[in-house]
Protein backbone atom coordinates (compact mmCIF):
# COMPACT_ATOMS: atom_id res chain seq x y z
CA UNK A 1 0.00 0.00 0.00
CA UNK A 2 1.84 3.33 -1.72
CA UNK A 3 1.81 6.24 1.11
CA UNK A 4 3.51 8.42 -0.88
CA UNK A 5 4.62 8.72 -4.39
CA UNK A 6 6.51 10.89 -6.13
CA UNK A 7 6.47 10.72 -10.16
CA UNK A 8 9.47 12.44 -11.80
CA UNK A 9 9.43 15.11 -9.72
CA UNK A 10 12.30 18.35 -10.71
CA UNK A 11 12.92 21.14 -8.04
CA UNK A 12 14.79 24.31 -8.66
CA UNK A 13 16.17 26.31 -5.84
CA UNK A 14 17.56 30.08 -7.30
CA UNK A 15 17.79 28.75 -10.51
CA UNK A 16 19.79 25.79 -10.10
CA UNK A 17 17.98 22.42 -10.82
CA UNK A 18 18.26 20.71 -7.57
CA UNK A 19 16.41 17.65 -8.02
CA UNK A 20 15.28 15.89 -11.49
CA UNK A 21 13.54 12.97 -12.34
CA UNK A 22 12.63 12.05 -8.79
CA UNK A 23 10.55 9.28 -8.71
CA UNK A 24 9.96 7.17 -5.60
CA UNK A 25 7.39 5.53 -3.74
CA UNK A 26 7.25 4.65 -0.01
CA UNK A 27 4.94 1.55 1.10
CA UNK A 28 3.40 1.39 4.76
CA UNK A 29 5.67 0.06 7.41
CA UNK A 30 9.19 0.20 5.55
CA UNK A 31 11.98 1.82 6.88
CA UNK A 32 13.59 3.42 3.44
CA UNK A 33 16.91 5.74 4.16
CA UNK A 34 18.29 7.99 1.42
CA UNK A 35 21.75 8.64 1.16
CA UNK A 36 24.22 11.05 -0.80
CA UNK A 37 26.99 13.45 -1.06
CA UNK A 38 26.58 16.71 0.17
CA UNK A 39 24.71 19.03 -1.72
CA UNK A 40 22.67 16.11 -3.66
CA UNK A 41 19.65 17.39 -2.80
CA UNK A 42 18.33 14.88 0.23
CA UNK A 43 17.24 17.69 2.59
CA UNK A 44 15.10 19.23 -0.46
CA UNK A 45 13.73 16.45 -1.38
CA UNK A 46 12.39 15.89 1.96
CA UNK A 47 11.01 19.21 2.46
CA UNK A 48 9.47 18.75 -1.27
CA UNK A 49 7.33 15.71 0.02
CA UNK A 50 6.33 17.48 3.05
CA UNK A 51 5.27 20.29 0.77
CA UNK A 52 7.59 23.27 1.54
CA UNK A 53 8.94 22.92 -1.34
CA UNK A 54 6.65 23.17 -4.70
CA UNK A 55 8.41 20.95 -7.49
CA UNK A 56 8.96 22.39 -10.94
CA UNK A 57 7.92 19.42 -12.40
CA UNK A 58 6.38 16.01 -11.63
CA UNK A 59 3.61 15.46 -9.09
CA UNK A 60 3.59 14.14 -5.45
CA UNK A 61 0.69 11.66 -4.78
CA UNK A 62 -0.28 11.14 -0.72
CA UNK A 63 -2.34 8.46 0.44
CA UNK A 64 -5.78 10.71 1.74
CA UNK A 65 -5.27 11.46 5.03
CA UNK A 66 -1.99 10.68 5.43
CA UNK A 67 -0.69 11.78 8.30
CA UNK A 68 3.28 13.12 8.49
CA UNK A 69 5.66 13.17 11.50
CA UNK A 70 8.53 15.62 11.20
CA UNK A 71 11.63 15.38 12.60
CA UNK A 72 14.01 18.23 11.00
CA UNK A 73 17.59 18.46 10.47
CA UNK A 74 17.55 21.38 13.43
CA UNK A 75 15.21 23.95 15.06
CA UNK A 76 16.32 27.05 16.02
CA UNK A 77 14.20 28.78 19.20
CA UNK A 78 14.36 32.53 19.45
CA UNK A 79 15.00 32.86 22.85
CA UNK A 80 12.41 35.34 23.50
CA UNK A 81 9.84 32.69 22.68
CA UNK A 82 9.27 30.96 26.18
CA UNK A 83 8.65 27.25 25.39
CA UNK A 84 8.58 24.10 27.62
CA UNK A 85 8.73 20.71 26.38
CA UNK A 86 4.71 20.17 27.70
CA UNK A 87 3.85 23.21 25.54
CA UNK A 88 6.22 22.18 22.53
CA UNK A 89 4.55 18.53 22.06
CA UNK A 90 1.10 20.82 21.89
CA UNK A 91 1.77 21.74 18.19
CA UNK A 92 -0.02 21.60 15.88
CA UNK A 93 -2.84 20.26 17.97
CA UNK A 94 -3.61 20.63 21.75
CA UNK A 95 -3.16 17.47 23.55
CA UNK A 96 -4.69 16.49 26.96
CA UNK A 97 -1.85 16.38 29.64
CA UNK A 98 -2.14 12.91 30.58
CA UNK A 99 -1.45 12.13 26.53
CA UNK A 100 1.22 14.33 26.72
CA UNK A 101 2.75 12.86 30.57
CA UNK A 102 2.60 9.33 28.38
CA UNK A 103 4.55 10.56 25.39
CA UNK A 104 7.57 11.92 27.47
CA UNK A 105 7.33 8.70 29.22
CA UNK A 106 7.61 6.95 26.40
CA UNK A 107 10.39 9.27 24.99
CA UNK A 108 12.41 8.45 28.75
CA UNK A 109 11.54 12.34 29.32
CA UNK A 110 9.51 11.80 32.29
CA UNK A 111 10.96 14.47 34.35
CA UNK A 112 11.13 17.47 31.55
CA UNK A 113 7.71 18.66 31.34
CA UNK A 114 8.41 21.78 32.53
CA UNK A 115 12.06 22.49 31.28
CA UNK A 116 12.38 25.39 28.60
CA UNK A 117 12.95 24.05 25.42
CA UNK A 118 16.34 26.03 25.20
CA UNK A 119 17.67 24.51 28.17
CA UNK A 120 17.68 20.62 27.13
CA UNK A 121 21.15 18.81 25.94
CA UNK A 122 21.28 18.18 22.52
CA UNK A 123 20.28 14.21 23.19
CA UNK A 124 17.14 15.33 25.21
CA UNK A 125 16.20 17.92 22.60
CA UNK A 126 16.37 15.20 19.59
CA UNK A 127 14.46 13.01 21.48
CA UNK A 128 11.38 15.50 21.84
CA UNK A 129 11.62 16.49 18.36
CA UNK A 130 10.85 12.86 17.84
CA UNK A 131 8.44 12.69 20.56
CA UNK A 132 6.28 15.65 19.18
CA UNK A 133 6.17 13.74 15.64
CA UNK A 134 4.89 10.55 17.50
CA UNK A 135 2.28 12.65 18.93
CA UNK A 136 -0.29 12.26 16.34
CA UNK A 137 0.31 8.84 15.45
CA UNK A 138 1.87 9.56 11.59
CA UNK A 139 1.70 6.41 9.02
CA UNK A 140 4.87 8.38 8.04
CA UNK A 141 8.00 9.61 9.73
CA UNK A 142 10.12 11.53 8.05
CA UNK A 143 13.74 12.12 9.69
CA UNK A 144 15.99 14.58 8.33
CA UNK A 145 19.40 13.98 9.72
CA UNK A 146 18.05 13.30 13.10
CA UNK A 147 21.30 12.18 14.93
CA UNK A 148 23.42 15.34 13.72
CA UNK A 149 25.53 15.99 16.81
CA UNK A 150 24.92 13.02 19.13
CA UNK A 151 27.80 11.44 20.02
CA UNK A 152 27.80 7.44 18.70
CA UNK A 153 25.90 5.90 21.84
CA UNK A 154 23.77 8.66 21.57
CA UNK A 155 22.75 8.11 17.99
CA UNK A 156 22.78 4.18 18.09
CA UNK A 157 20.14 4.75 21.07
CA UNK A 158 17.92 7.32 19.12
CA UNK A 159 17.46 4.64 15.94
CA UNK A 160 17.00 1.96 18.45
CA UNK A 161 13.85 3.82 19.41
CA UNK A 162 12.78 4.49 15.95
CA UNK A 163 12.90 0.86 15.42
CA UNK A 164 10.66 0.41 18.45
CA UNK A 165 8.36 2.93 17.51
CA UNK A 166 7.89 1.04 13.98
CA UNK A 167 7.38 -1.97 15.72
CA UNK A 168 4.51 -0.09 18.52
CA UNK A 169 2.83 1.98 16.01
CA UNK A 170 3.87 0.40 12.32
CA UNK A 171 4.76 3.48 10.92
CA UNK A 172 6.72 4.08 7.53
CA UNK A 173 10.68 5.42 8.17
CA UNK A 174 12.00 7.98 5.82
CA UNK A 175 14.75 9.33 6.84
CA UNK A 176 18.45 10.92 5.61
CA UNK A 177 21.76 10.04 7.34
CA UNK A 178 25.08 10.04 6.75
CA UNK A 179 25.59 7.27 9.07
CA UNK A 180 25.90 4.47 6.62
CA UNK A 181 26.23 1.90 9.07
CA UNK A 182 23.45 2.23 10.86
CA UNK A 183 21.53 3.10 7.09
CA UNK A 184 23.03 -0.49 5.93
CA UNK A 185 21.56 -1.90 9.20
CA UNK A 186 18.42 -0.77 9.61
CA UNK A 187 17.04 -0.06 6.44
CA UNK A 188 14.88 -2.02 4.18
CA UNK A 189 15.50 0.15 0.85
CA UNK A 190 18.20 2.36 0.29
CA UNK A 191 17.57 5.30 -2.60
CA UNK A 192 20.95 6.50 -3.19
CA UNK A 193 20.35 10.05 -4.71
CA UNK A 194 23.16 12.59 -6.21
CA UNK A 195 20.58 15.19 -7.78
CA UNK A 196 18.47 11.99 -9.35
CA UNK A 197 18.16 8.73 -8.06
CA UNK A 198 21.15 6.49 -9.04
CA UNK A 199 20.19 3.35 -7.24
CA UNK A 200 18.07 2.24 -4.52
CA UNK A 201 16.81 -1.19 -3.48
CA UNK A 202 17.93 -3.36 -0.13
CA UNK A 203 21.23 -2.08 1.58
CA UNK A 204 23.53 -5.03 0.64
CA UNK A 205 22.45 -4.53 -2.80
CA UNK A 206 22.81 -0.91 -3.48
CA UNK A 207 26.23 -1.65 -1.06
CA UNK A 208 27.44 -3.07 -4.46
CA UNK A 209 26.03 -1.28 -7.37
CA UNK A 210 28.62 0.46 -9.18
CA UNK A 211 26.78 3.96 -8.81
CA UNK A 212 26.88 3.59 -5.21
CA UNK A 213 30.77 3.19 -5.00
CA UNK A 214 31.59 5.57 -7.90
CA UNK A 215 30.26 7.91 -4.84
CA UNK A 216 30.98 6.55 -1.64
CA UNK A 217 34.30 5.25 -2.78
CA UNK A 218 36.26 3.31 0.23
CA UNK A 219 34.00 4.97 2.77
CA UNK A 220 31.62 1.95 1.62
CA UNK A 221 33.95 -1.16 3.20
CA UNK A 222 33.59 0.12 6.06
CA UNK A 223 30.17 0.54 6.10
CA UNK A 224 29.99 -2.66 4.39
CA UNK A 225 32.15 -4.29 6.49
CA UNK A 226 31.06 -3.05 10.01
CA UNK A 227 26.94 -4.04 8.35
CA UNK A 228 28.81 -7.97 8.29
CA UNK A 229 30.15 -7.38 11.78
CA UNK A 230 26.74 -6.49 12.73
CA UNK A 231 25.14 -9.32 11.23
CA UNK A 232 28.01 -12.04 12.68
CA UNK A 233 27.33 -10.76 16.51
CA UNK A 234 23.71 -10.96 16.55
CA UNK A 235 22.65 -9.31 19.11
CA UNK A 236 25.50 -9.48 21.75
CA UNK A 237 26.30 -5.66 20.55
CA UNK A 238 23.46 -4.80 22.52
CA UNK A 239 24.23 -5.16 26.21
CA UNK A 240 28.19 -4.32 26.33
CA UNK A 241 27.14 -1.11 26.23
CA UNK A 242 25.54 0.35 28.82
CA UNK A 243 25.73 3.71 28.62
CA UNK A 244 23.53 4.18 24.99
CA UNK A 245 21.07 1.51 26.75
CA UNK A 246 20.56 4.02 30.31
CA UNK A 247 20.22 7.16 27.42
CA UNK A 248 17.12 4.75 25.61
CA UNK A 249 15.29 4.44 28.81
CA UNK B 1 -18.01 60.21 38.34
CA UNK B 2 -14.56 60.76 39.60
CA UNK B 3 -13.15 60.83 35.61
CA UNK B 4 -14.87 63.76 33.46
CA UNK B 5 -15.92 61.89 30.40
CA UNK B 6 -13.10 62.35 28.28
CA UNK B 7 -11.13 60.65 30.68
CA UNK B 8 -13.11 57.85 30.28
CA UNK B 9 -13.16 57.51 26.65
CA UNK B 10 -9.25 57.93 26.77
CA UNK B 11 -8.75 55.08 29.18
CA UNK B 12 -11.07 53.04 27.13
CA UNK B 13 -9.51 54.04 23.77
CA UNK B 14 -5.95 53.07 25.57
CA UNK B 15 -7.27 50.15 26.81
CA UNK B 16 -8.45 48.58 23.60
CA UNK B 17 -5.05 49.40 21.77
CA UNK B 18 -3.20 47.76 24.90
CA UNK B 19 -5.12 44.54 24.61
CA UNK B 20 -5.11 44.02 20.71
CA UNK B 21 -1.24 44.66 20.33
CA UNK B 22 0.07 43.26 23.48
CA UNK B 23 -0.67 39.78 21.91
CA UNK B 24 -0.10 40.61 18.29
CA UNK B 25 3.36 42.10 20.20
CA UNK B 26 4.16 39.15 21.10
CA UNK B 27 4.29 37.34 17.21
CA UNK B 28 6.14 40.89 16.63
CA UNK B 29 8.81 39.70 18.86
CA UNK B 30 8.96 36.04 18.63
CA UNK B 31 9.25 36.40 14.58
CA UNK B 32 11.74 39.51 14.97
CA UNK B 33 9.65 42.04 12.57
CA UNK B 34 10.17 45.17 15.08
CA UNK B 35 11.29 47.08 12.21
CA UNK B 36 8.59 45.37 9.76
CA UNK B 37 5.64 46.90 12.81
CA UNK B 38 7.64 50.22 12.48
CA UNK B 39 7.28 50.49 8.37
CA UNK B 40 3.95 49.55 8.44
CA UNK B 41 3.11 52.70 11.38
CA UNK B 42 5.36 54.78 9.14
CA UNK B 43 3.24 54.44 5.98
CA UNK B 44 0.51 55.32 7.61
CA UNK B 45 0.90 58.70 7.93
CA UNK B 46 1.08 58.28 4.08
CA UNK B 47 -2.71 57.09 4.10
CA UNK B 48 -3.46 60.15 7.07
CA UNK B 49 -2.31 62.53 4.09
CA UNK B 50 -4.34 60.70 1.61
CA UNK B 51 -6.99 60.79 3.66
CA UNK B 52 -7.18 64.43 4.21
CA UNK B 53 -6.91 65.19 0.81
CA UNK B 54 -9.88 63.32 -0.36
CA UNK B 55 -11.80 64.13 2.73
CA UNK B 56 -12.07 60.14 3.75
CA UNK B 57 -11.97 58.69 6.87
CA UNK B 58 -8.04 58.83 8.67
CA UNK B 59 -8.90 55.25 9.48
CA UNK B 60 -9.71 53.94 6.19
CA UNK B 61 -6.79 55.39 4.72
CA UNK B 62 -4.43 54.52 7.56
CA UNK B 63 -5.49 50.69 7.35
CA UNK B 64 -5.05 51.04 3.47
CA UNK B 65 -2.30 52.16 3.56
CA UNK B 66 -0.66 50.02 6.18
CA UNK B 67 -1.84 46.72 4.69
CA UNK B 68 -0.31 47.58 1.21
CA UNK B 69 3.12 48.40 2.81
CA UNK B 70 2.63 45.56 5.04
CA UNK B 71 1.99 42.98 1.98
CA UNK B 72 4.95 44.88 0.38
CA UNK B 73 7.32 43.89 2.63
CA UNK B 74 6.01 40.29 3.19
CA UNK B 75 6.27 39.66 -0.46
CA UNK B 76 9.58 40.98 -1.15
CA UNK B 77 10.75 39.72 1.88
CA UNK B 78 10.81 35.78 0.34
CA UNK B 79 12.82 37.32 -2.94
CA UNK B 80 16.31 37.99 -1.19
CA UNK B 81 16.65 41.13 -0.30
CA UNK B 82 18.11 42.29 2.51
CA UNK B 83 15.63 42.88 4.99
CA UNK B 84 17.16 45.05 7.18
CA UNK B 85 18.41 47.50 4.51
CA UNK B 86 14.46 47.13 2.17
CA UNK B 87 13.04 47.92 5.82
CA UNK B 88 14.49 51.09 6.51
CA UNK B 89 14.39 52.44 3.63
CA UNK B 90 10.48 51.61 3.35
CA UNK B 91 10.06 52.57 6.62
CA UNK B 92 11.86 55.39 6.61
CA UNK B 93 10.63 56.85 2.96
CA UNK B 94 7.22 56.26 4.19
CA UNK B 95 7.58 58.57 6.74
CA UNK B 96 9.25 61.62 4.54
CA UNK B 97 6.82 61.15 1.83
CA UNK B 98 3.37 60.85 4.14
CA UNK B 99 4.80 64.35 5.80
CA UNK B 100 5.75 65.73 2.45
CA UNK B 101 2.18 64.86 1.40
CA UNK B 102 0.57 66.49 4.54
CA UNK B 103 2.26 69.78 3.89
CA UNK B 104 0.74 70.44 0.84
CA UNK B 105 -2.84 70.53 2.04
CA UNK B 106 -4.04 73.64 3.84
CA UNK B 107 -4.80 73.99 6.93
CA UNK B 108 -3.65 70.40 8.44
CA UNK B 109 -0.41 71.27 9.39
CA UNK B 110 -1.25 72.34 12.99
CA UNK B 111 -2.77 68.27 13.18
CA UNK B 112 0.36 66.85 12.48
CA UNK B 113 1.79 66.66 15.76
CA UNK B 114 -1.85 64.73 16.60
CA UNK B 115 -0.92 62.03 14.02
CA UNK B 116 2.44 61.79 14.87
CA UNK B 117 2.11 61.57 18.54
CA UNK B 118 -1.70 60.65 19.19
CA UNK B 119 -4.27 62.66 20.49
CA UNK B 120 -5.81 60.86 22.72
CA UNK B 121 -7.88 63.27 24.96
CA UNK B 122 -9.56 63.78 21.83
CA UNK B 123 -11.45 60.48 21.40
CA UNK B 124 -14.92 60.78 20.43
CA UNK B 125 -17.36 57.81 20.87
CA UNK B 126 -17.00 57.05 16.98
CA UNK B 127 -13.38 56.69 17.33
CA UNK B 128 -13.98 53.96 20.13
CA UNK B 129 -16.48 52.01 18.60
CA UNK B 130 -13.50 51.60 15.50
CA UNK B 131 -11.04 51.31 17.78
CA UNK B 132 -12.69 48.19 19.86
CA UNK B 133 -13.84 46.81 16.48
CA UNK B 134 -10.70 46.65 15.43
CA UNK B 135 -9.35 45.52 18.96
CA UNK B 136 -11.98 42.92 18.80
CA UNK B 137 -10.90 41.73 15.14
CA UNK B 138 -7.36 41.47 16.02
CA UNK B 139 -8.23 39.12 19.13
CA UNK B 140 -10.21 37.46 16.92
CA UNK B 141 -8.22 36.70 14.60
CA UNK B 142 -5.04 35.47 16.87
CA UNK B 143 -7.54 33.37 19.05
CA UNK B 144 -8.40 31.34 16.18
CA UNK B 145 -5.41 30.72 14.33
CA UNK B 146 -3.11 30.53 17.24
CA UNK B 147 -2.08 27.19 17.02
CA UNK B 148 -1.21 27.70 13.41
CA UNK B 149 0.39 30.81 13.85
CA UNK B 150 2.71 29.60 16.52
CA UNK B 151 3.66 26.20 14.84
CA UNK B 152 4.52 28.88 11.66
CA UNK B 153 6.24 30.87 13.99
CA UNK B 154 8.46 28.16 15.12
CA UNK B 155 9.43 26.60 12.20
CA UNK B 156 7.82 26.83 8.69
CA UNK B 157 8.89 23.52 8.09
CA UNK B 158 7.13 21.87 10.43
CA UNK B 159 3.93 23.81 9.31
CA UNK B 160 4.08 22.22 6.30
CA UNK B 161 4.06 19.12 7.53
CA UNK B 162 1.18 19.60 9.24
CA UNK B 163 -0.84 20.75 6.80
CA UNK B 164 -0.18 24.66 7.54
CA UNK B 165 0.68 27.00 4.93
CA UNK B 166 2.95 29.24 6.99
CA UNK B 167 2.33 31.92 4.03
CA UNK B 168 -1.27 32.35 4.79
CA UNK B 169 -0.25 32.69 8.78
CA UNK B 170 1.98 35.61 7.91
CA UNK B 171 -0.76 37.40 5.75
CA UNK B 172 -3.46 36.78 9.05
CA UNK B 173 0.20 38.55 10.90
CA UNK B 174 -0.15 41.29 8.58
CA UNK B 175 -3.79 42.01 8.15
CA UNK B 176 -3.86 42.05 12.39
CA UNK B 177 -0.28 44.01 12.09
CA UNK B 178 -2.42 47.20 10.15
CA UNK B 179 -6.23 46.88 12.03
CA UNK B 180 -3.67 47.65 14.85
CA UNK B 181 -1.75 50.55 12.83
CA UNK B 182 -4.74 52.11 12.20
CA UNK B 183 -6.92 52.11 14.98
CA UNK B 184 -3.60 53.03 17.21
CA UNK B 185 -2.94 55.97 15.14
CA UNK B 186 -5.63 57.91 17.60
CA UNK B 187 -3.76 56.87 20.62
CA UNK B 188 -0.31 56.83 20.62
CA UNK B 189 0.66 57.87 17.10
CA UNK B 190 2.72 56.22 14.21
CA UNK B 191 5.93 56.92 15.56
CA UNK B 192 5.09 55.35 18.88
CA UNK B 193 2.64 52.53 17.50
CA UNK B 194 5.58 49.88 17.27
CA UNK B 195 6.78 50.55 21.08
CA UNK B 196 3.40 49.87 22.11
CA UNK B 197 3.78 46.84 20.20
CA UNK B 198 7.10 45.80 21.01
CA UNK B 199 7.84 47.04 25.02
CA UNK B 200 4.97 45.16 26.82
CA UNK B 201 5.77 41.87 24.94
CA UNK B 202 9.57 42.41 25.35
CA UNK B 203 8.69 43.15 30.05
CA UNK B 204 6.63 39.98 29.82
CA UNK B 205 9.21 37.87 28.28
CA UNK B 206 11.12 36.75 31.76
CA UNK B 207 8.25 36.18 33.63
CA UNK B 208 6.80 33.94 31.23
CA UNK B 209 7.28 30.33 30.46
CA UNK B 210 5.17 29.55 27.59
CA UNK B 211 3.82 31.47 24.69
CA UNK B 212 0.01 32.12 26.01
CA UNK B 213 1.70 33.52 29.15
CA UNK B 214 3.69 36.12 28.06
CA UNK B 215 1.09 37.15 25.65
CA UNK B 216 -1.42 37.46 28.75
CA UNK B 217 1.47 39.45 30.83
CA UNK B 218 2.13 41.11 28.14
CA UNK B 219 -1.38 42.70 27.49
CA UNK B 220 -1.62 43.59 31.74
CA UNK B 221 1.48 45.29 31.45
CA UNK B 222 0.14 47.07 28.09
CA UNK B 223 -3.30 48.05 30.18
CA UNK B 224 -0.99 49.36 33.43
CA UNK B 225 0.60 51.06 31.11
CA UNK B 226 -1.89 52.90 28.96
CA UNK B 227 -3.55 53.68 32.32
CA UNK B 228 -0.77 54.21 34.69
CA UNK B 229 0.17 56.88 31.55
CA UNK B 230 -2.63 58.26 31.09
CA UNK B 231 -2.96 59.42 34.68
CA UNK B 232 0.69 60.14 34.77
CA UNK B 233 0.50 62.68 31.75
CA UNK B 234 -2.89 64.23 33.55
CA UNK B 235 -0.79 65.05 36.64
CA UNK B 236 2.26 66.01 34.85
CA UNK B 237 0.94 67.67 31.90
CA UNK B 238 3.07 65.52 29.31
CA UNK B 239 1.72 64.30 25.58
CA UNK B 240 -0.39 61.29 26.65
CA UNK B 241 0.91 58.85 23.98
CA UNK B 242 4.83 59.46 24.69
CA UNK B 243 4.42 59.27 28.80
CA UNK B 244 2.13 56.05 27.63
CA UNK B 245 5.29 54.60 26.12
CA UNK B 246 7.78 55.65 28.59
CA UNK B 247 5.57 53.77 31.47
CA UNK B 248 5.65 50.62 29.68
CA UNK B 249 9.54 51.19 29.28
CA UNK B 250 9.56 51.76 32.91
CA UNK B 251 8.29 48.27 33.64
CA UNK B 252 10.44 46.47 30.70
CA UNK B 253 13.15 47.72 32.79
CA UNK B 254 11.80 46.83 36.10
CA UNK B 255 11.02 43.06 34.71
CA UNK B 256 14.09 42.91 32.98
CA UNK B 257 16.29 43.85 35.56
CA UNK B 258 14.59 42.21 38.26
CA UNK B 259 14.83 39.03 36.93
CA UNK B 260 18.65 39.30 35.81
CA UNK B 261 19.13 39.38 39.96
CA UNK B 262 16.55 37.12 40.59
CA UNK B 263 18.47 34.52 38.66
CA UNK B 264 21.93 36.03 40.15
CA UNK B 265 20.88 35.42 43.35
CA UNK B 266 19.39 31.93 42.93
CA UNK B 267 22.01 30.53 40.74
CA UNK B 268 24.49 29.12 43.56
CA UNK B 269 21.33 27.65 45.41
CA UNK B 270 20.62 25.75 42.12
CA UNK B 271 24.08 24.54 40.96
Amino acid sequence: MRLIETNGIAVRLGGAMVLHDVSLAIDRGEIVTIVGPNGSGKSTLLRTIIGAIKPAKGQIRRSPGLRIGYVPQKLHIDPTLPLTVARFLSLPRRHAPATVRAALEQAGLPDLRDRQMTDLSGGQFQRVLLARALMENPDLLILDEATQGLDQPGSAAFYRRIEEVRQEIGCAVLMVSHELHVVMSASDRVICLNGHVCCEGRPEIVAQAEEYRAIFGSGTQGALALYRHDHDHGHDHDHDNPHSHEAAE
Amino acid sequence: MMLDDFLMRAALAGLGVAIAAAPLGSFVVWRRMAYFGDATAHAAILGVAVALAFSMSVFVGALVMSLIMATTVSTLSGRGFAMDTLLGVLAHSALAFGLVAVSFLSGVRIDLMAYLFGDILAVSQGDLAVIWGGAALVLGLLAWRWQALLTATLSPDLAYSAGIDPRREQLVLTLALAVVVAVAIKVVGVLLIAAMLIVPAAAARPLASTPERMALIATLIAAASALGGLRASFAMDTPTGPTIVCAAAMIFAATTLGSSLWRRHRSPSVL
